[in-house]
């Protein structure tokens, strides 16, 4: 490799080039990776920032500049309706705290259902263990937007759930279960089910059996194990096991658009409809950059958890 | 080890039934003669005729096709390259960025990425003229940026389970670091690059809300054209194609798995 660059000229001093600049080898190994995503994750939040203080235009791209130069004075035109808009008009807020309450009560369920299977997998032997874990990874690997399309035939009101319930004669009129609230959150918990599980499986099977024993030995009930031995030893799997539902549920667009009925208001589904129906794109802007000041906190408990779990 | 007790498996067997009904019923009605999805109207294949003679749902499925093509083997190569730097390179002084920037796209909301490349695309366009328009280009940019972010997690992981002593000794034996990249290191970590390649490929495949962001005229993904038409009310030969990406993953599992046993 470097017999190459010594050989011919032209990469002999580029490499000489580099070298003065700083950038051997490896600061050009270090740099792709941290420009790619510089250029193409950390300054598009940026923009996004800028454009929600520029104001919305009938033009091409959509929203006036903020810098303004006439040949002598340099103007920034901040324009801060666009936030003021999102406090004014109560359907924002609205779509934000029910945005919160969706997440929020999936990520508590999704947990509740995710625990026992996490633990029941945990304490599989061997070869059921890995296949087990196999059927929890799978659907990942199968379009979502098709498994989110499946529940509508599940919901609807000539629907699998319908049908097999009047067969049985429990109901005799159909059930108004698609276009709910209900819909919405039954399509979180089960799209985002697997997200619970899997840091629950992690942190339960590194669970030291013999303190089960233990335990055991000292004449507790198995009820009274789990709850003063395995819970606790396993609360930092289902701080990000909930998160892990919670922060993506927060966005979620696809599930409310297919799932909810036209009065599910949902922060992504706003935010979508202001870019896509209304072309607004400041408004669409501040929209993001409230979501984002709702999921530094939560995003920033995910890290910490997750770093204090691989340092222990 | 405890007992297991019955609740738990109860617990389990509904969860599964729970992650796996809606699939299985996919693919009954996929072989459906009636229009109505959910009313059993007698065995046929029609839809799968209607969906192989669907122009636009073919057109979409190779631009699809192309675009997680190029954005997994990009993602595999930057997405390998961070883990590597994070994990081998000790102190540097944008490490604290890149770590960031690695994790943060895997929790960001779709919506917020998609708008923000957009917005990138559009400014980029304005002040340096590149990228002309938007299209398959755009997707592909976008879709590399979030999927390297998940092959660096599968890399990384694979990466400290690795024995460092093997390229320690191929670094005694007067191996320069590149070599020792390319002989030692990337041989190891291979499944690891195939993984990461095989999950990125599925999440480009997958994805709707960036790529409806980003995309331009006359690129419409197959993830588009099904929205579309899911919005619109049932259509059956969603329920073939649903058939048929579920076959091609237990295909690719069995592959996958049948592979492993024989290397045991």
């Amino acid at each position: 490799m470097t017999g190459v660059i010594d050989r011919v000229a032209p990469l002999r001093w580029t490499a000489r080039g580099l070298k003065w600049l700083g950038l051997d080898g490896r600061g050009l190994v270090v740099a792709v990776p941290v420009l790619w995503l510089l250029v193409f994750f950390l300054i598009p939040f940026l923009v996004v920032a800028k454009i929600s203080v520029s104001e919305a235009a009938i033009a091409l791209p959509p929203y006036l500049p903020i810098f303004d130069w006439d040949g002598i004075v340099a103007t920034i035109t901040l324009n801060l309706g666009n936030y003021g808009y999102l406090f004014e008009d109560p359907l924002y807020l609205r779509a934000y705290m029910f945005s919160i309450r969706v997440a929020f009560v999936s990520a508590c369920i999704a947990i509740l259902v995710a625990y026992p299977m996490a633990l029941f997998i945990a304490r599989s032997p061997e070869p059921r263990r890995s296949v087990l874990l196999m059927l929890v990874i799978l659907p990942f690997w199968t379009s979502f937007l098709l498994r989110v399309y499946a529940w509508q035939g599940f919901l609807r009101s000539n629907g699998v759930i319908n049908n097999f319930l009047m067969w049985t004669g429990l109901i005799d009129q159909p059930l108004v279960m698609l276009q709910t609230d209900f819909a919405v959150y039954l399509g979180i918990v089960y799209t985002y089910l697997p997200f619970a599980i899997l840091p629950l499986y992690a942190n339960l099977v590194r669970l030291d059996g013999a303190l089960l024993e233990a335990s055991a030995d000292l004449g507790a009930r198995p009820w009274a194990t789990f709850v003063h031995v395995t819970l606790p030893l396993s609360l930092s799997g289902v701080l990000a096991g909930f998160m892990l539902v919670f922060v993506p549920a927060i966005g979620e667009f696809v599930i409310p658009e297919l799932l909810g009925g036209p009065d599910t208001l949902m922060i992504g589904r706003v935010l979508w409809s202001e870019f896509f129906s209304n072309r607004d794109w400041p408004v669409a802007s501040a929209v993001a950059v409230a979501m984002l000041v709702v999921l530094v906190v939560p995003i920033m408990l995910l890290r910490t958890v997750q770093s204090r779990s691989e340092d222990g | 080890m405890m007992r297991r007790s019955p609740v738990l498996l109860t617990v389990c067997i509904l969860g599964f039934v729970f992650l796996y009904a809606p699939m299985v019923s996919l693919v009954i009605f996929s072989f459906n003669e009636s229009k109505l999805v959910t009313v059993w109207g007698g065995f046929s294949t029609k839809w799968y005729g209607e969906l192989f003679r669907d122009p636009q749902i073919l057109q979409s499925a190779w631009i699809s096709f192309q675009v997680a093509f190029v954005s997994a083997s990009l993602a595999v190569v930057l997405g390998t390259l961070a883990a590597y730097v994070l994990m081998r390179f000790g102190r540097f002084r944008s490490r604290a960025l890149l770590t960031g920037m690695v994790t943060a796209p895997l929790v960001m909301p779709e919506v917020i990425t998609g708008l923000s490349m957009l917005l990138l695309f559009v400014s980029l366009e304005q002040f340096v003229g590149w990228p002309k328009g938007r299209g398959m280009t755009t997707i592909i940019i976008a879709h590399v940026t979030f999927c390297m972010a998940y092959v660096a997690v599968v890399v990384q992981s694979r990466l400290s389970g690795m024995d460092q002593s093997l390229e320690e000794a191929a670094m005694d034996l007067g191996a320069r670091p590149v070599r020792v990249f390319f002989d030692v290191t990337l041989p190891v970590i291979s499944p690891a690059l195939v993984a990461g390649w095989l999950l990125a490929f599925t999440l480009s495949l997958d994805d709707l809300v960036i790529a409806s962001f980003v995309t331009g005229p006359g690129a419409s993904t197959l993830p588009m054209v099904i929205f579309s038409k899911v919005r619109l009310g049932v259509s059956p030969d969603i329920n073939a194609l649903a058939t048929i990406i579920i076959c091609i993953v237990a295909l690719g599992v069995a592959i996958a798995t049948f592979q492993l046993r024989r290397k045991k």
